[in-house]
């Protein structure tokens, strides 16, 4: 544990200290708030809660999350610092959980920046904060599984712009998954506990009802078992791939 | 004798390419080994298979007696390694990243900064402390990385190409620097500069295409040298006949070259017979017979020399 705070440590420093820190979170907001007011109709739909708000988190994540995932790994790989990482005492374990740790709270601090949204909502009505809670909570673990799936990609290649473009794309295949676009391309052939399977896989289905309030264990698990998996695949990846 | 580093058989492939060929080697405290190879002989993955890095194909690394393969952290936690390039993260300074390198390797408090201050002390530095590591000069980041390989005073130093792009005075300085660590640990240094190691390494082991050619001290290998001890000597070009001939009659000569002709002189070179030392001899034949010469030097067989041999007596064997 000790290790894995102490990369944490170092990865949130390097978030700040560069600057991309301040223009992620300054986007984020931006960007958030944009799609909110102009987009879901924030004002116009009269009603007392965040949904027009909490809706295009699986949109935004699909480009920022990627966009902070893609050094994770690429970069120590392209600066050769992972061979100076991995030669120190820290597992591989470590270190994977250590990174992802530090971009995930890094998220979760530019999510944080967005709660005047929340406090404006309970000024001009009476919101289910029960449900804004679970949906901040979802809209974070869910940013978690993006992560997670961008930190494995990451760890594939040396070049940012394909990590960014492959994990961009995976979690754009992940988040239309219940939809048409990817469902017909396996229906036909395909046998149907599969389709079913594929269709379950959808975050946008699953975000969609935390965000009404649907709260499920499932749906939570959901977010923490694609984290899991993909974690784990990265620490394969590196063992695999440490030399190329 | 007591043995830090040991290698048994080790066997790196990427692809079909054969990188290492079961290369074994020991060293033991207070020795400094040289590694030496042409660039690709596979000096790199032999130390990124001692380090933990890779995970050879098959063999076993020791360090300290614990096998990297089955206990990587006790292991790594005995080395300070210094990787090709000297990496380190670019936006940190060097003072943050230390600090971070002293963390990991479990430092905490004032042993902490006790460490990090030695380490930058004994690197020089000092004056660079607070500036990011990507806008250093060449020859800092190669000190930054050096002060993370010695934080921790580990028994075993590993280090790729150490000097590698440094100018004289910062080579000079890292040489001394090894020579100073050298009575308490083993270090292993890669190069393919051979004045390197006829300046720090007690030995050297030379590897071409993953297999040792070669392993001796400076003096053993410049031995394999033709020239080694061969006797050179500047004569007037009137006396050359007469000296040639006294020459070849001296008992541990071999033969007598006629080199170069310069401003009325005649160079000649004597080759001992099984390289043994012959310069008193042919002092003592010069001043018997009343002899001058205008110059006379013992030849060492430059290391270069040797090397370029080696490497290349292995290419057309192979090419056989």
């Amino acid at each position: 544990m000790r290790n894995v705070w102490i990369i944490a440590k170092r990865e949130l420093a390097a978030y700040f200290g560069t600057g991309l820190g301040y223009i992620f979170a300054v986007i984020f907001v931006a960007l958030t708030g944009a799609f909110a007011f102009f987009i879901g109709n924030f004002f116009e739909r009269g009603q007392a809660d965040l949904i027009s708000f909490f809706q295009y988190h699986p949109w935004l994540y699909l480009l920022l999350v990627p966009a902070v995932a893609m050094r994770l790994w690429a970069e120590e790989r392209k600066t050769g610092t992972i061979e100076l990482l991995m030669t120190l005492p820290v597992t591989t374990g470590e270190a994977i959980v250590g990174k992802f740790l530090a971009a995930w709270a890094f998220i979760g601090f530019a999510l944080l920046l967005t709660v005047p949204m929340w406090i404006t909502v309970n000024y001009l009505g009476d919101p289910d904060n029960g449900v804004i809670l679970t949906s901040y909570i979802g809209s974070f673990l869910m940013a978690g599984a993006f992560l997670a799936i961008g930190s494995c990609i990451s760890a594939l290649t040396k070049n940012q712009v394909i990590a960014f473009i492959v994990a961009a794309t995976i979690c754009f295949l992940l988040v239309m998954s219940g939809s048409d676009l990817v469902l017909n391309f396996f229906r036909g052939w395909a046998p149907r506990i599969l389709i079913d399977a594929i269709s379950s896989l959808s975050f946008l289905t699953n975000f969609d009802q935390i965000i009404r309030g649907v709260i499920s264990f499932s749906g939570l698990f959901f977010y923490l078992s694609i984290i899991a998996f993909f974690l784990f695949a990265n620490a394969i990846v590196i063992e695999q791939r440490k030399a190329a | 004798m007591d043995v830090l580093v040991d290698a048994d058989r080790l066997r790196k492939t990427f692809g079909h390419i054969v990188a290492v060929d079961e290369i074994s080697l020991k060293v033991a405290k207070g020795e400094v080994l040289g590694f030496l190879g042409p660039n690709g002989a596979g000096k790199s993955t032999t130390m990124k298979m001692l380090t933990g890095f890779l995970e050879p194909d098959a063999g076993l690394a020791r360090i300290c007696g614990i096998r990297v393969a089955e206990q990587p952290k006790e292991a790594k936690a005995r080395i300070g390694y210094l990787p090709e390039g000297a990496p380190a993260y670019g936006d940190m300074t060097p003072g943050s990243f230390l600090k971070f390198i002293a963390e990991i390797r479990g430092f905490d408090g004032a042993a902490k900064s006790d460490r990090v201050a030695a380490a930058i002390a004994r690197t020089g530095l000092e004056r660079v402390v607070d500036q990011p590591i990507e806008t250093l000069s060449k020859g800092f980041k190669r000190r930054v990385g050096l002060a993370q390989a010695i934080l921790h005073d580990p028994p075993v130093l590993i280090m790729d190409e150490p000097t590698d792009g440094l100018d004289p005075n910062q080579k000079h300085h890292v040489r001394s620097l090894i020579s100073e660590m050298a009575k308490d640990k083993a270090i292993i240094v890669s190069t393919h500069i051979l004045e390197e190691v006829e300046a720090v390494c007690t030995r050297a082991v030379v590897i071409d295409r993953g297999r040792i050619v070669a392993d001796g001290t400076a003096e053993e290998l410049q031995r394999r040298m033709p020239y080694h001890n061969a006797v050179a000597l500047m004569v007037d070009h009137q006396r050359a006949e007469a000296i040639t001939s006294a020459l070849a009659g001296l008992a541990n000569v071999q033969s007598v070259e006629r080199l170069a002709r310069e401003n009325g002189h005649i160079q000649l070179r004597a080759l001992p017979k099984n390289g043994v030392s012959i310069a008193s001899d042919v002092a003592a034949m010069l001043a018997e017979r009343s002899l001058p010469v205008a110059e006379l030097y013992v030849e060492r067989g430059r290391l270069d020399d040797v090397f370029r041999k080696i490497t290349s007596e292995e290419a057309h064997s192979h090419h056989a």
